[in-house]
């Protein structure tokens, strides 16, 4: 085997070009394929940490008739905050949201929204609830820059809120934008609005109601609290695992498309070398081996285009792939129509998994297609291949 | 003496498959080769020469007969067996010199060391002395690509020589060199046959290596037409 590698060596750099050639290929398919990769896995992390301080906190308590896919729940789904809660939201590190719907009126256009109460005091969500504590003569309201974008509201407009309260009666008042805030995580700002809670309470005449329950622990133990269902962090970024899941689908055809141009690459190269090296073949059966040990010469030959790639990968890539993590990558296309959370700059991580899995995943496909061409030779006659002139 | 055959066949008849018939190249043949032998196997092209030292170096089997090498019968080595009595026993030498490119002189000399094992200070120190019995202690580092045909033949007889195997075959060795370079090398494989007793079987028409011989077997159509032994060693030397 230590021999086998140090011909093999000896031969791939006596080759030269050629072998450069196929080096280049491959190591761009790793450079590639762990950049890919590391974008997605930026982006899972960053969609999930964005979603966290800005959505979910450490995990929720939700109202068990809450169902954030059906608006029509929402007029039931509220209940006074339980007893269990108090004490953690007097400390802070719970927050009570009621969740209502309405509608505003940005020039004279209906828009149907959700309306969130939420404590202004509050330090859970990133949110910058503080500018909810303005007195206006209206009620202050904060909403997300994806929000002020479609509804083309800034801060300072004043607009139409209209709600049916608890009874069914409708009502209406004016709010005033006083922050615009932006996250990167649709489900904070796409139609929602973000008012004081205890004006919310009043305008929907439910003192002490609420929708969600959002805590900042993930670690510390959440008891089970009747009437009301918990909802971890892990199942409420589930969503984001998901929809990753899916792109990545996607992506693997590019991982392939990147792999089999490599591998034609080699496949080439192999097939070729053993057409032409059949002198070499015979001489080399002639000074004591035996054809399954030309067969392992030749294909740890064609497997060490993979190292080789990965060494040259490492020269070229390492610093192109940790400028990539600093600076990020910014993408091309407008993200707030991408329907999840994703930042317009994503910083791609790459964790050692990744790039070992990569590594392993191109050396095995190289050395099956370095093996396949090769296991010709075992069929070879070597007094043939001696004289050159097997077809 | 038994003992003191390297190679002793027997009744060898070797046909191959050409279309739906077949092709008897080698037919009947008996021979015995002792140790130490300088000899040629002689004939016209198509006569079998190529054939027949084939088969003494395991690189083919016979279809018909025995052939014995060093003690081994050639018809029921497997491939490993095979490949084990050529790594450890014989010596190849061929008309187009056969050396690896893209490997010094030295990695080229070295090689059957590395299939053997031996450590690198004794690597070094054979493969030095190989390549000063063939005069080429200056070109260590050169590719063969560098060398003129004599100095890779040159090569391929330290590499075939380095681990001072029992038996060298020699395929046409000089076709492919000038009468200077040809005296050259046969000067010098007969020079390392007396002195280390190994024994050499050629595969040749040409007059040049046919006046080195000390026995000369006649190939004709795959048969031994004549087998002369020379009583006067060193009869000629231009
Ligand atoms: N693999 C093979 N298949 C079919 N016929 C073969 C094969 N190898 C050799 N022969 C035939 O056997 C005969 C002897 O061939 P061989 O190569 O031994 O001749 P040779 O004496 O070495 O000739 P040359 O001087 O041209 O090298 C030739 O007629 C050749 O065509
Ligand atoms: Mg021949």
């Amino acid at each position: 085997m230590k021999l086998a590698i140090k011909l093999a060596y000896r031969n791939l750099i006596g080759a030269g070009l050629r072998t450069w050639l196929n080096v280049v290929v491959l190591s761009f398919s790793f450079v590639v394929i762990i950049w890919l990769k590391g974008v997605m896995s930026g982006w899972d992390y960053q969609a999930k940490s964005d979603m966290t301080k800005w959505d979910i906190g450490g995990g929720q308590y939700w109202h068990q008739a809450y169902d954030p896919f059906d608006p029509l729940t929402l007029t039931d789904s509220h209940d006074s905050i339980p007893k269990e809660a108090l004490s953690a939201i007097r400390k802070g590190d719970m927050e009570p949201i009621l969740i209502v719907q309405a509608s505003i009126y940005p020039q004279g256009r209906m828009q149907t929204i959700m309306v969130k109460g939420i404590n202004p005091q509050q330090t859970i969500l990133k949110l910058p609830t503080k500018k909810l504590d303005t007195i206006t003569e209206a009620i202050p309201a904060i909403i997300g820059s994806m929000m002020a974008k479609n509804s083309k509201l800034t801060i300072g407009d004043m607009v139409t809120l209209r709600w049916r309260d608890m009874h069914g009666t409708f009502d209406a008042t004016d709010i005033v934008i006083t922050d615009i805030f932006s996250s990167n995580v649709p489900a904070a700002e796409i139609s929602q609005i973000y008012i004081p809670l205890d004006r919310l309470q009043q305008m929907m005449l439910l003192p002490e109601a609420a929708t969600i329950l959002t805590f900042r622990n993930t670690e510390t133990d959440h008891p089970q609290i009747n009437g009301w269902v918990l909802k971890t962090k892990k199942e409420l970024t589930q969503q984001v695992d998901d929809i990753i899941k899916a792109k990545s689908v996607g992506q693997s055809i590019l991982y392939f498309v990147l792999l089999l141009l490599a591998m034609l690459a080699i496949f080439d190269t192999q097939v070729l070398s053993i057409f032409r090296r059949q002198k070499e073949i015979g001489t080399y059966i002639a000074l004591g081996y035996t054809r399954q040990q030309v067969v392992g010469l030749f294909t740890i030959e064609g497997s060490m285009h993979a190292v080789f790639a990965a060494l040259v990968s490492a020269a070229y890539g390492m610093p192109f792939l940790a400028w990539q993590a600093k600076v990020g990558w910014t993408m091309p296309l407008d993200t707030s129509e991408f329907g999840m959370a994703i930042a317009q700059t994503l910083y791609p991580v790459y964790s050692l998994g990744l790039v070992v899995s990569t590594i392993l995943i191109v050396l095995f496909t190289t050395a099956i297609v370095s093996y396949l061409p090769s296991r010709k030779i075992a069929k070879m006659n070597p007094t043939e291949a001696l004289r050159g002139k097997l077809q | 003496m038994e003992n003191n055959n390297i190679i002793t066949i027997q009744n060898l008849v070797k046909r191959f498959p050409v279309g739906k018939g077949e092709f008897t190249a080698l037919n009947g043949i008996n021979l015995v080769i002792g140790k130490g032998e300088f000899a040629g196997l002689i004939g016209p092209s198509g006569s079998g020469k190529t054939t027949l030292l084939n088969i003494v170096g395991s690189l083919d089997m016979p279809t018909e007969g025995t052939v014995t090498v060093l003690g081994k019968s050639i018809g029921t080595l497997n491939t490993r067996e095979a490949a084990r009595l050529r790594k450890e026993n014989l010596g190849f030498i061929f008309q187009s010199y056969n050396l690896l490119a893209v490997h010094t002189v030295f990695e080229n000399v070295e090689f059957p060391l590395l299939l053997l094992n031996f450590s690198k200070s004794e690597r070094q120190k054979m493969v030095m002395d190989a390549l000063e019995w063939v005069g080429l202690t200056d070109k260590v580092k050169s590719k063969p690509p560098q060398l003129s045909g004599g100095q890779c033949q040159r090569v391929a007889i330290a590499r075939a020589m380095v681990k001072k195997p029992s038996l060298v075959l020699a395929d046409e060795p000089t076709a492919n060199l000038d009468a200077a370079n040809s005296h050259h090398i046969l000067q010098t494989m007969e020079k390392l046959n007396q002195e280390l007793k190994t024994t050499f079987i050629f595969a040749t028409h040409d007059e040049k290596v046919i006046s080195y011989l000390h026995r000369k077997i006649y190939l004709l159509d795959g048969h031994i037409d004549k087998d002369e032994r020379m009583h006067h060693d060193k009869k000629t030397k231009p």
